[in-house]
């Protein structure tokens, strides 16, 4: 963490981690006793019998909610169902969260294997979903908002995070593999490859995609900014990117893709990156759904009440409260703050200061837009204060002198929004 | 197994770069001290009396608002303080108590509290204050009516009242070393330009106020007086003498710099900041008031809004 400095208060600098110079081999997490996969819930029915307590898995089943399709994700290993408890993730998304006892040994379930010869799209939505890095393969295939570019980004999305690069650049050939399978599984041909260009200087190989580069300088690999620097244009108001016809996907997913596919499974190791209490780097690999504590005592980072544990990285990784929670295919790194670095936003109101208005990369009125955002005037601030020019990187929050928490003012204003609008529609 | 740690949860992001609220007034308490410590020198000991007076009954208001509005107390937070600092330096020496007094109220509880508190206040509440004050007690906001019992090794009346009425004849023996150096009639802290410059360059270089608004604001002033100077030499004074005569370089630094009521994109505050300054001078040379600083600035925090809306247009808006 930078503090600011005694002189001045220049912009904030903050690099994306390049991996050029040491190229760490990942530590392997053992199996733990247990693990938690969240699948999706669809509420109101029962769950199936495949994933009833009792019922034994194998590692790279395809387990879904209920029978006859609907969301799925891969036991990532072989044991026994334990338990089921509803789970309730970020923004109110229902999930059940099941517990698997797990057996040494791993038997795995072959279905896929017959699959390998034909990549479809329904392949990647059955048993992709929840593979390392994963992606929601579903989106492909709406008729609605016909897709007509993805783009596949080899870059971490936050500070200090390697996993995303770490893949990228030590199974290059997989994340090709991963992106031709893509290209015939979905008959999509342009695909954007995005990485930090000077991850990449001395690279000469071949890609059969359309390679652009952006700075390393936070925070040009967020997602809303990638899109910005290819096609120049913003999201609006209740956009996604596939309704403009836009696919993301991360290196990580692809390269599994690519692995599954030559080698006949899907992975089922997570790459993270955990960054102990005095920022040192460890890159793990570990099953998907290993409880996090087990990691943290293995690599010596004591827990203590009032420290804080942060999925994702410093800038848009989010909190949890407990160390049972399980690592999940996108969990890209583990954050660990020593409770004496924790700095704790406060309730006071904007002094105008305009430290954000100098710090904001995309020059959103921030001074002006938090005003209405906790007045709750989520539509005002759309309208007058640009809220759909921000691209969630949490620097004016960084930098804020009343400590307002800005970013979750921002995500929530989008969020109430993109609610209201769905209401609107299903009353017409 | 249920885990029995509690720890902390909030919203991203997890860093901040440690700055707050209460630092940025102390430190701006701190850049006041050298002109301070220089007028309490000059005006002895019946500014101690005003000055501790003013920030003492400052306090006293805001704890007795949060008090009576159920209001977490904000005393901490130092802006109290600075509101009651800044009033004082503004008054001359021998404001009798009961000024001191309903001035702090009316800064604190009108010209801060009223409006909204920290953060929402259109005008400086200390300024607001001092302007209420003149309007309301002329005679004793004069500061060469009420320092005429003062003896002083230097020219015992305001320099810029004496230019006014008589021309720049009448300053023609007031060294501008003496004005520097804080030898002028003046309110308590806002004599000695040397040590107001050297609190200001210290905001500045900390970041805590953004160089364009002083130095637009001096450019301004200066530029204007010199265009009064050259059309008509006996009758205006120069710039040098306005920039260190009266409020000019107290307002500078400490009142037109105050966020809540200036803007903060680029161009707004090199606007506001020379606005401010060609409208001092209008007042100064063309107006009734002799000083012009304290109504100057209230313009300029009612045109601030209006200012501020010139912006940069944000990333991938087209309109
Ligand atoms: S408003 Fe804040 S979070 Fe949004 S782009 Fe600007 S600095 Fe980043
Ligand atoms: S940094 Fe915080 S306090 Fe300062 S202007 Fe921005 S929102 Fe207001």
């Amino acid at each position: 963490m930078q503090l600011k400095s005694f002189f001045g208060s220049p912009k904030p600098e903050f690099r994306y981690e390049l991996l050029s110079t040491a190229f760490p081999e990942p530590m392997a997490v053992a199996l733990p006793e247990t693990v938690t996969l969240l699948i999706p819930e669809q509420p109101g029915t029962a769950p199936c019998q495949a994933i009833k307590a009792g019922a034994k898995v194998k590692t790279g089943q395809k387990l879904s909610w209920d029978a006859n399709g609907g969301p799925s994700i891969v036991s990532s290993v072989t044991g026994t169902i334990q338990s089921h408890t509803p789970y309730t993730g970020d923004y109110g998304k229902k999930f059940a969260a099941i517990g698997i006892a797990t057996e040494k040994a791993d038997q795995w379930d072959e279905s896929f294997q017959s699959l390998t010869g034909e990549p479809t799209v329904q392949t990647l939505i059955d048993h992709f979903s929840g593979a390392p890095g994963g992606a929601d393969f579903s989106k492909l295939t709406d008729p609605g908002k016909p897709i007509k570019t993805i783009v596949v980004y080899g870059g971490d999305t936050d500070l200090l995070v390697e996993t995303n690069l770490f893949v990228l650049k030590s199974r290059i050939s997989a994340v090709m593999n991963g992106v031709k399978i893509l290209k015939s599984a979905t008959g999509i041909d342009e695909i954007f490859a995005v990485a930090p260009s000077e991850a990449f200087q001395n690279y000469d190989g071949h890609f059969e995609a359309n390679v652009k580069g952006v700075p390393v300088d936070y925070p040009a690999c967020q997602p809303l900014m990638i899109y910005y620097q290819l096609f120049g244009k913003m999201l609006e108001q209740g956009q996604s990117f596939e309704d403009t016809g836009v696919f993301f996907i991360r290196a990580e997913a692809v390269g599994a893709i690519g692995q599954a596919f030559s080698q006949g499974r899907v992975p089922v190791e997570k790459i993270l990156t955990i960054l102990d209490k005095s920022q040192r780097k460890h890159l793990v690999s570990a099953r998907i759904g290993t409880p996090i504590g087990g990691i943290l005592k293995m690599l010596n980072i004591s827990l203590n009440d009032r420290d804080r544990i942060i999925f994702g990285g410093p800038m848009t990784g989010r909190a949890v409260y407990s160390e049972q929670q399980p690592v999940q295919f996108d969990t890209d790194a583990i954050l660990v703050q020593d409770a004496n670095d924790i700095i704790l936003n406060s309730d006071y109101p904007c002094i105008n200061c305009g430290e954000c208005i100098r710090t904001c990369p995309t020059r959103v009125p921030v001074n002006m837009l938090i005003r209405f955002l906790e007045a709750g005037e989520y539509q005002d601030g759309a309208d007058l204060y640009d809220l759909y020019s921000c691209v969630e990187c949490g620097l004016c929050s960084y930098v804020c002198t009343a400590r307002i928490p800005i970013l979750q003012y921002i995500k929530l204003a989008k969020f109430e929004l993109a609610r209201m609008t769905l209401a609107e529609e299903k009353n017409d | 197994m249920i885990s029995q740690k509690k720890f902390v949860v909030s919203h991203a992001p997890f860093w901040h770069n440690g700055s707050g609220v209460p630092e940025r007034h102390f430190n701006a308490i701190i850049a006041t001290a050298p002109a301070v410590l220089m007028g309490l020198g000059y005006f002895g000991i019946s500014a101690v009396a005003a000055l501790c007076l003013s920030v003492a009954t400052a306090i006293g208001w805001e704890w007795l608002f949060c008090l009576i509005s159920k209001r977490e107390s904000t005393v901490a937070d130092g802006q109290a303080i600075l509101i009651g600092l800044i009033f004082g330096m503004l008054l001359p020496a021998t404001a009798p108590w009961w000024l001191v007094v309903t001035g702090t109220f009316l800064a604190i509880v009108v010209g801060k509290q009223l409006f909204g508190g920290i953060g929402a206040t259109p005008f400086h509440p200390a300024v607001l204050s001092v302007a209420i004050l003149t309007a309301s007690w002329k005679m004793y906001m004069d500061i060469d009516a009420q320092l005429v019992n003062l003896n002083f090794d230097f020219t015992p009346y305001h320099p810029l009242v004496a230019a006014k009425a008589f021309g720049s004849q009448a300053i023609s023996d007031i060294s501008i070393c003496d004005l520097m150096i804080g030898k002028q009639i003046g309110g308590i802290g806002t004599t000695c330009g040397l040590a107001l410059i050297l609190g200001g360059v210290y905001l500045i270089l900390r970041g805590y106020v953004r160089w364009q608004i002083p130095v637009s604001f001096i450019a301004g002033l200066c530029i204007t007086a010199a265009l009064f100077h050259l059309a008509n030499p006996e009758k205006y004074a120069g710039p040098i003498f306005h920039l260190f005569a009266g409020y000019t370089l107290f307002a500078a630094f400490f009142l037109i710099t105050d966020d809540s009521s200036s803007p903060v994109n680029h161009i707004p505050m090199l606007i506001y900041g020379a606005l401010g300054g060609v409208i001092t001078m209008l007042i100064r040379n063309v107006g009734t008031d002799a000083d012009g600083i304290i109504f100057a600035v209230l313009l300029i925090n009612i045109c601030n809004p209006l200012i501020d809306k010139i912006r940069p247009k944000a990333v991938g808006k087209v309109a």
